[in-house]
């Protein structure tokens, strides 16, 4: 049943994001209702997944790599429809969407046997402390798809070819208004996701902070979010360089996620 | 019955033409009670706009109605025929009926896509049934103009590309500031097109409007007219920090503006964007300036451009409206055809034929214990009973009366028949 619902997801994912990229294709006409329809129906399917895991397992299904990408997933999608639905910009879709799916797709093909929890980390702290660290950079990833919208807009209004997709993106301000926004939503997720997981830490492990992979770069991540806000708001930092630093620091988070889990030993890994 | 359009519009006549022939005021009433008196015309609405003067018309006999028509121009207007006559066009039947819905659509306007001609034809449909010189076929027609011009601007993007400079101009502000609303504006210099512009940008919301002049005089004097402060030459750089958008017209012979400058400029503003378009030739603003980030310059061929790409845009998006107005004209005469009276005749025959059956059927499931031959003779009284009903319409019908269109659409609303018409 759980593997159904799962590969379900997935299958409405993919659909939806071969929609939303033959939509940057077709340019201006299309309208992205067929997109968002089958993406909800996968974000549906998607949550019934996850509540079906989180009662075989007894707690928040991330902690396999498999049920961290599938829930990370999970968030982006839950952040695009917000955003969807307080700015209605469909062509948002075929920026995000692709990354939800290769996102499900890794998690695909890890493998998705439920493992027993190690008694240290059976606390109410792994629900509040993950559901924040992700939320958070879910935020940050949809940040950088605004990000990549922003460029592309910008290009188009810097080089005067106003082709493509130009009448479909929103204005560079609205882009901009928005990436800011996620930012600011996902800084104080991460922040918080960082005093809980010391917190949980010291309970769990006896210490608060162990120069752990993770969490090293964790706090990278949230010196770069730190940074970007701060030469926002100092030095007006607002536009092409928040895009591209929000780019950047989506790139990091990427590492945190999969490159520290995979490559660097890590109390944070799952295997 | 046909349909039949007489009229002239901006491609057949010059404006002095179209003035005299215009019915503006209380001529539109006075014209279209004239028309309804010449006997070959059954239903008439008139349309007169500053772009075309249009009678559309059901007759019975297009050739001497239309004659008739123009003889009534020539009396109405004082004008001899042959003034006006070149530029007029007759036009019946089905291409009657596809022009009524390209001109709706806005596909024959001088600018095509704009959306003003969809209100006219409204008001022309609106006065026309209130003086009740429209009928079923005309009604119809208008409806149809209305509903498939909608289904235009729906379905094409043939009304959202912005075909002149100062549109353009317009739809590239909208591009980097979403709303208009509170944002500050300064035309420095002036000159039609700039000054254009400026009327498209305040009329979208501009709020803080300056105005530079070099005579100081005439930057009041403009600056009255679009609201704005006026502000000295010498002044404008000092101002540049709290502006967003920027036209820029000034007649000099070298740049007004180097980049630099800007940069400072742009520094101070915390790097918000600004919009800047350069209408004057030679240039006035330094084309480097465009390079700076958070400054999007365009100069008049730059916006040029944009109006090309957009009119390429609107002749595609034109060509997939056409497809729409064939099926609609096909939709309607096939909902014309079928107000003849025999397919009427034949499903009112239909219809009677049909209840008969099943009632007759009811009958003899009720009452099994019945004979043939008592059963025989309730169907003769059935039949008996039908015909003697749909006699007088299906006799009504035939006849070859004035108002038989709305005998037919009369009959097929009182009995419930739908021919081939599924819509509406």
């Amino acid at each position: 049943m759980g593997t159904i619902l799962f590969e379900l997801a997935l299958t409405f994912y993919f659909a939806a994001t071969i929609v939303s990229i033959i939509e940057i294709f077709k340019g201006g006409t299309e309208s992205s209702k067929p997109m968002l329809f089958i993406a909800g129906a996968g974000f549906l399917i998607h949550s019934a997944s996850i509540i079906y895991r989180y009662a075989a397992a007894g707690h928040l299904p991330v902690t396999s790599m498999h049920e961290a990408s599938s829930f990370f997933a999970w968030c982006i999608v839950l952040i695009f429809f917000l955003l969807e639905y307080r700015y209605k910009i469909g062509i948002m879709g075929s920026f995000i969407m692709p990354v939800v799916f290769i996102m499900m797709l890794s998690s695909s093909v890890l493998p998705r046997e439920i493992r027993p929890l190690s008694p240290a980390l059976q606390s109410y702290w792994l629900g509040i402390h993950t559901f924040l660290a992700f939320l958070g950079n879910a935020a940050f990833a949809t940040a950088a798809g605004i990000g990549v919208m922003y460029l592309l807009q910008e290009h188009y209004l810097k080089s005067k070819h106003l082709g493509g997709l130009f009448k479909r993106l929103p204005s560079i301000q609205v882009l901009d208004e928005i990436n800011y926004r996620l930012i600011t939503i996902g800084f104080p997720l991460l922040t918080l996701a960082i005093i809980t997981g010391a917190l949980w830490a010291e309970s769990a492990w006896g210490s608060w902070w162990r120069w752990d992979p993770k969490e090293v770069w964790s706090l990278i991540t949230w010196f770069i979010y730190a940074l970007v806000l701060h030469v926002r708001l100092t030095a007006g930092w607002r536009g092409k360089r928040a895009a591209i630093l929000s780019i950047i620091g989506f790139l990091t988070i990427l590492f945190t996620f999969f490159g520290v889990n995979l490559l660097l030993k890590s109390l944070h890994s799952f295997s | 019955m046909k349909i039949l359009v007489i009229g002239l519009n901006h491609k057949t006549a010059d404006v002095e033409i179209r003035e005299r022939l215009a019915f503006n005021g209380p001529k539109l009433e006075e014209g279209i009670f004239g028309l309804r008196e010449i006997p070959e015309v059954k239903e008439v609405a008139l349309l007169s706009t500053c772009n075309r003067v249009e009678i559309y018309s059901c007759v019975d006999d297009s050739y001497s109605a239309s004659e008739n028509i123009k003889k009534f121009l020539s009396d109405f207007h004082g004008m001899q025929r042959n003034d006006f006559e070149k530029a007029l066009y007759v036009i019946t039947d089905s291409d009657a009926v596809r022009h009524v819905l390209r001109v709706a659509s806005s596909l024959d306007s001088m600018v095509v896509g704009e959306p003003q001609i969809l209100g006219q034809i409204k008001d022309t449909f609106d006065f026309a049934l209130s003086k009740k010189t429209t009928g079923v076929l005309l009604n119809r027609l208008m409806k149809k103009a209305i509903s498939t011009a909608k289904r235009v601007r729906t379905e094409t993007r043939i009304a959202e590309n912005a075909v002149s400079i100062s549109f353009a101009a317009v739809e590239l502000a909208k591009k980097i500031f979403t709303d208009l609303s509170g944002k500050s504006f300064m035309l420095l210099g002036a000159g039609e097109m700039a000054e254009l512009a400026a009327r498209h940008l305040v009329g979208n919301g501009v709020t803080d409007v300056k105005v530079v002049n070099r005579t100081y005089d005439r930057g009041c004097e403009l600056a009255k007219e679009f609201n704005g402060k006026p502000v000295r030459f010498e002044d404008f750089l000092q101002e540049l920090a709290n502006t967003d958008i920027i036209i820029c017209s000034t007649g000099a012979p070298t740049y007004v503006l180097y980049k630099e400058q800007m940069q400072k400029v742009l520094k101070e503003r915390k790097h918000r964007p600004v919009f800047i378009i350069d209408i004057s030739v030679p240039r006035n603003i330094d084309p480097e300036i465009n390079k700076i980030d958070g400054v999007y310059l365009y100069d008049v061929d730059d916006l040029q451009g944009v109006v090309e790409t957009n009119m390429l845009e609107r002749k595609k998006e034109a060509e997939r409206a056409e497809k729409i107005i064939d099926e609609e004209v096909e939709k309607f005469l096939k909902w014309m055809s079928s107000l003849d009276s025999v397919p009427t005749i034949v499903a009112l025959r239909q219809k009677a034929e049909e209840v008969k059956t099943e009632e007759f059927e009811k009958f003899k499931n009720k009452f099994p214990e019945l004979d043939d031959e008592k059963i025989k003779a309730v169907e003769y009284l059935a039949t008996a009973i039908i015909n003697k009903l749909i006699h007088p319409p299906t006799v009504a019908l035939k006849e070859d009366t004035e108002d038989r269109d709305e005998l037919i659409a009369m009959i097929k609303k009182l009995y419930g028949i739908n021919g081939d018409d599924n819509e509406e």
